[in-house]
């Protein structure tokens, strides 16, 4: 085998998504040598599909917002199962990190005054989002992507080098993260996609900004790279993940055609005033709206529909609500039968704005209709349908440094962190996520490599290690070690699409966990057997043959969790038990690596509890709003 | 409509050389070109190499010329070829090949460094920028650039002509430079920086012979010729051209 | 990396197979493919057509420029003789007879005053985009090699001249308006008495219409009445003048074809009308 080439580095990130882009600037601000490896090209992250805008409470809109407000909103959200420090340092940061996008070249949509533009989106009290149209996501990545050539070309003019502080390895991917002897991050194992060349970035601290788990579900807004490479990584070098059951599914998916299927449709259709019926043209909505958001939603459609223009003296219209409940409620509508001809329900703006608003507020859904389905949003209903779009769950992190619990110098920041979204995101909240916390995670990153008195040294042995498991693939070792035909990897995938979507989807039952923790097992002993043909220059079969590795521990964590946790919250709605535990609010489930050989299961679950809420935050909440999430004994606390 | 086999052709091969291969595949209903590839990739040729990402026209991954033209995968559906029809897949033809589909497109990360950024107006600190919607609109536009490529591919000034590859930033990188010209706050300028002269002089603007197929194949429907490109020649004019507006400047400035 | 940004190692360029003549989208590190387009569709149908639309124009007004005769008819002066700037102009009562040139010219005076309009559309930016692929097949379709093995564009001479058109933009100006005023003219009869109106006049007034959309929906227009400002906030007059030219701008190629054919046109008839092909119908 040949040896793999090793550079050394100070911070390696991993991901060049929002939050990895955001970790790379802070590091390399902080004078740490700072690499970045992504999957895909520089600048074509999955940020890029996020397209109502990001949450900051700047005031621009409504003067009355501020920290506090949506500290307030986010816990609500959540749940109050968030990492309430997380939720405190975002609500805090978050206005700042959009203005130095500013200072970056970011053109934000404006308000009258010349502020940024703010708009209205699900579970935010104020108009709060910042946006561009709604591409505010490519606008993010765009202005991060610039910044960083910013830097390389400040780098040029000092060291004759655009890469001698701040080098971006796009296309490859890490397959594992190394440590040394003493159980510290020591660097990364990657290959390059193009070539099937392998290599180890040595650094001390590595920032994990992968994004999310997505493609482990048939029916989901992700694109490809969201195979949970980032939660596996952590898992593999010890670290813990938590709140794997909370995986949020966007109520507005298009659900036709067949092929692009779960791509999104903005929430910002039902900011800016879409309304979604069933087949009987019943806006079903307010039907749903449960005891704990009653008296802050609207009652008929005639005071939803003032809301709009009067947001003072009106209550919010139901569509509003969190995107947890408002996937149910269309769940609900199909299973009863008032559902649209291809399995969704309608969402509907052409009743509702002229064509040229639609046009001007909605661009990217006008064309993105227009393109795909051949519908005019201007002059028809949208079908709409549920989307496995974001995991809550992820890498448990100090909520201050972004360091992974348990694992010296990994670091872990956006949607592949857990606990700062407790048990539902609202939307918005993940923008403004990955600059608040990617910020912090290069920042610490970058101090822990520079405050380090030693290098951590990774042997050879275990680069060798790296480098013969992702070589497996090749020799298509087969389940009963018979030399079978290998299985496709392609096969492989679709199985534990369906398993996951149909098993431990939006609605879960306990028999149906219990079978697909069963047909995970299985298929990992066949996915062991994945084998591939060609060579190693980029090769698609290959590359899935390894990622498949990453799903399948993340899908046992998320099918794992959902079992344990015997109740109803957010992300994670149980058939069997239908209604909230104040006694579960505490409670995070920890997954961690058990036996990578055991036929039952590699994945062991954990409990811990939240530490109380700070009284301070806690006093920003209504007594009556408490009883409703909180146990007793910490009431009285 | 029901399923059918549809003819594919695809470019097969690397950079030792490849040809067209051809293929028989189902379609059906509602699926774009990208979907074909993928049956393939699922169940003719796994190795099949392809970039894509988003498969929602949003990222712009997956750029190849379809019947020879430049065109997102994602975004062609195939209800626009008839049922007969051979539907040829190449991978760009401006740009090295790697393998398959997939090109080495590193031009445009090296012209896109090449670009001076953003100057940040000096003494306002971050939250005190005031810009009008009316302002920002204009670089709005070229930021809606999902940076697909296809404007740098299918320009003839470097794909027809690997020779002016070294002195020509191409469409997308020139319209970059017209953004930050045109945006509100960016204070080149006052550091010395002439973007529109640089333009000219740094980046090729003069190759450019405004035969607009770069906003032909913008999946984005961006105004590449005429709200990036002839406007920066207009104010490349202004500079080196052009006495009278060169007279006016130094008259306002010399009152304001 | 090839999809980094780590610059190739010398020598994998296309610059020396450029130099032995086989460059382009058959350069050695380009995907091999013999074919130099894969376009099924009838990409040549635009190019054809704009070159034989322009070639017709050509024969045709070189064809009226340099007859030197049947330019006017009593109240009409054809726009290719408009103004007249010579001695040897027919006479035209009230119309644009400026002598400027004197008796020396002696070639047709056409050709004095259609060096402006001339100017004006061969450096236009929409006329050049069509000659370019037209007559030039630089590139003949997008997406279609170009049988040319060296392009420098518009960097050199004389291509770089092309950066003039704004002075022609001035100068159509001023001829837009005689035309204009040449359309004012007309609403008098073979006896120039003013109030009557006739086929001719009708002709005229679109041509003018025409012509006045084309030259203010022109690059350089949309480019000094707004498009050179920074803050369109501190200036809403020339915002809004902006914002007018650029609706017009959108249809420049359109304008630039309809007003091509009108102007030949109003040329055309009044060349029927001077050597007598019919009696221009009178309205009033």
């Amino acid at each position: 085998m040949t040896q793999a080439e090793r550079q050394q580095w100070d911070v390696v990130v991993v991901g060049a998504g929002g939050a990895g882009l955001r970790a790379a600037i802070e590091a390399r601000e902080q004078g740490a040598r700072t690499a970045v490896i992504c999957k895909s090209l520089f600048g074509k992250a999955h940020t890029v599909m996020a397209e109502g805008g990001i949450a900051a409470s700047m005031g621009n809109a409504n003067a009355g917002d501020n920290w506090k407000v949506h500290f307030r909103d986010t816990m609500r959200g959540g749940k109050f199962l968030n990492q309430w420090r997380m939720a405190e340092l975002h609500a805090r940061e978050a206005p700042d990190r959009v203005w130095e996008l500013e200072t970056w070249g970011a053109l934000f949509d404006r308000t009258k005054d010349g502020r940024i533009s703010q708009r209205n989106f699900g579970g935010h009290e104020y108009p709060r989002l910042a946006h561009v149209g709604d591409r505010t996501g490519l606008e993010l990545i765009r202005t991060l992507q610039q910044k960083i050539v910013a830097l390389q070309q400040e780098d040029f003019r000092t060291f004759g080098d655009y890469e001698a502080r701040l080098k971006v390895f796009q296309e490859c991917t890490v397959t594992r993260v190394l440590k040394d002897d003493d159980g510290r991050v020591g660097g990364t194992f990657a290959y390059e996609r193009e070539s099937g060349r392998f290599f180890v970035l040595e650094a001390p601290a590595v920032v994990l900004a992968t994004g999310g788990i997505g493609k482990s579900f048939k029916v989901t807004s992700n694109s490809w790279e969201y195979t949970g490479d980032g939660h596996a990584l952590a898992l593999l070098a010890g670290a813990r993940l938590v709140n794997m059951e909370f995986v949020q599914f966007h109520p507005t998916g298009m659900v036709w055609p067949p092929s692009v299927k779960g791509i999104l449709v903005t929430e910002s259709v039902r900011g800016d005033g879409g309304v979604l019926r069933n087949s009987e043209g019943e806006r079903f909505m307010f039907d749903y709206v449960p005891d704990v958001f009653k008296d802050k939603y609207a009652e008929s459609e005639e005071e939803g529909d003032r809301w709009y223009e009067d947001p003072d003296n009106n209550r919010r219209p139901p569509e509003l609500l969190p995107r947890d409940e408002v996937a149910r409620a269309i769940n609900s509508e199909v299973k009863a039968g008032r559902g649209s001809p291809h399995g969704g329900v309608f969402l509907d703006v052409s009743t509702r704005m002229p064509a040229e608003t639609i046009r001007r507020r909605l661009p990217s859904m006008y064309h993105q209709f227009k393109e795909l389905a051949d519908v005019d949003i201007t002059a028809e209903a949208m079908e709409v349908g549920p989307t496995c779009h974001y995991v809550m769950g992820g890498v448990a992190v100090e909520s201050d440094t972004a360091e992974a619990i348990g694992v010296p110098g990994l670091f872990a920041a956006g949607e592949v962190a857990g606990g700062m979204h407790g048990s539902n995101r609202l939307g918005g909240n993940s923008l403004s996520d990955l600059l608040v916390f990617g910020r912090r995670a290069g920042l610490y990153a970058a101090r822990y490599a520079s405050g380090l008195a030693d290098r951590p040294q990774v042997t050879d042995a275990r680069v060798h290690a790296a480098a013969a498991e992702a070589l497996r693939p090749f020799s298509g070792e087969t389940a009963d070690g018979t030399g079978a035909r290998p299985e496709n990897p392609y096969a492989l995938h679709q199985e534990l699409q369906q398993t996951m979507n149909d098993l431990v989807g939006i609605i879960r039952r306990e028999e149906e966990m219990r079978r697909a923790l069963r047909n995970l097992a299985e298929l990992r002993l066949r996915a062991r057997g994945a084998g591939v043909e060609g060579h190693r220059q980029f090769n698609p079969g290959w590359h899935l043959a390894l990622d498949l590795r990453n799903m399948l521990l993340v899908s046992e964590c998320v099918a794992r969790a959902a079992l344990e946790r015997t109740e109803s919250r957010g992300g994670h709605t149980r058939e069997d038990r239908p209604a909230m535990e104040r006694a579960w609010r505490r409670v995070n489930l920890l997954c961690r690596i058990a036996d990578p050989e055991s036929p039952e299961g590699q994945i062991a679950l954990e409990r811990t509890t939240t530490d109380p809420i700070r009284a301070d935050l806690l006093s920003l909440f209504d007594k009556e709003e408490l009883v409703k999430y909180l146990a007793e004994e910490e009431l009285y606390e | 409509m029901t399923s059918y086999d549809a003819s594919f052709r695809v470019w097969r091969g690397d950079t030792d050389g490849g040809g067209l291969k051809d293929f028989s595949v189902e379609v059906n209903e509602g699926e774009v070109v990208l979907d074909i590839i993928h049956r393939l990739q699922a169940t003719q040729a796994p190795d099949l190499a392809v970039r894509w990402n988003c498969k929602a026209g949003k990222c712009g991954s997956c750029s190849a010329e379809i019947n020879g033209r430049p065109r997102l995968m994602c975004m062609t559906r195939m209800s626009v070829f008839s049922r007969e029809e051979v539907v040829t897949v190449t991978p760009l033809r401006a740009f090295p090949v790697v393998r398959d589909l997939v090109t080495d497109v590193s031009f445009n990360y090296e012209k896109a460094r090449e670009v001076p950024s953003f100057v940040p107006p000096p003494g306002v600190a971050p939250g005190d920028y005031r810009m009008q919607q009316i302002d920002v609109e204009r670089p709005q536009e070229f930021r809606k650039c999902i940076e697909c490529f296809l404007c740098q591919d299918t320009c003839h000034v470097v794909r027809d002509h690997e020779e002016n590859k070294p002195a020509f930033a191409g469409p997308r990188f020139l319209m970059r430079i017209a953004e930050l010209d045109m945006h509100p706050l960016d204070a080149a300028e006052e550091a010395g920086l002439d973007r529109k002269r640089t333009a000219q002089e740094d980046h090729g603007l003069g190759y450019c012979n405004i035969t607009k197929c770069c906003t032909e194949v913008c999946p984005e429907q961006i105004k590449i010729t005429d709200n990036a490109l002839i406007p920066l020649k207009e104010r490349a004019v202004d500079r080196k051209y052009d006495p009278l507006v060169w007279l006016g400047d130094k008259i306002t400035r010399r009152r304001s | 990396m090839a999809t980094g940004t780590d610059r190739p190692p010398p020598g994998t360029d296309d610059t020396a197979a450029a130099r032995r003549g086989r460059g382009g989208v058959h350069g050695p590190a380009r995907a091999t493919i013999a074919a130099s387009h894969l376009r099924t569709d009838r990409w040549w149908l635009a190019p054809a057509a704009t070159a034989a639309g322009l070639l017709a124009f050509v024969v045709y007004s070189t064809w009226r420029a340099f007859a030197n005769g049947d330019y006017y008819a009593a109240p009409y002066v054809s726009p290719f003789y408009s103004p007249c700037l010579a001695e040897n102009c027919a006479p035209m009562r009230g119309g644009p007879n400026w002598e400027l040139f004197g008796s020396w010219w002696g070639l047709s005076p056409a050709l004095l005053i259609l060096i402006f309009p001339l100017g004006f559309r061969l450096t236009c930016y929409y006329y050049r985009k069509a000659y370019y692929r037209g007559f030039w097949a630089s590139p003949p379709a997008c997406a279609v090699a170009e049988p040319h093995g060296k392009y420098t564009g518009e960097t050199r001479f004389p291509l770089i001249l092309q950066n003039i058109h704004r002075y022609f933009f001035y100068a159509a100006l001023p001829v837009a308006g005689i035309l204009t005023y040449d359309t004012v003219l007309t609403f008098r009869d073979a006896s120039y008495a003013w109030g009557h109106m006739g086929l001719g006049t009708l002709v005229f007034l679109v041509n003018i219409v025409l012509i006045w959309a084309y030259t203010l929906s022109c690059h350089s227009c949309r480019h000094i009445v707004g498009g050179r400002l920074k803050h369109f906030s501190r200036h809403p007059v020339r915002y809004r003048l902006w914002g007018w030219v650029g609706r017009l701008n959108a249809r420049h190629m359109q304008l630039a074809w309809a007003s091509l054919l009108s102007v030949a046109l109003a040329d055309f008839y009044v060349y029927l009308l001077a050597v007598g092909a019919f009696d221009d119908p009178r309205f009033f």
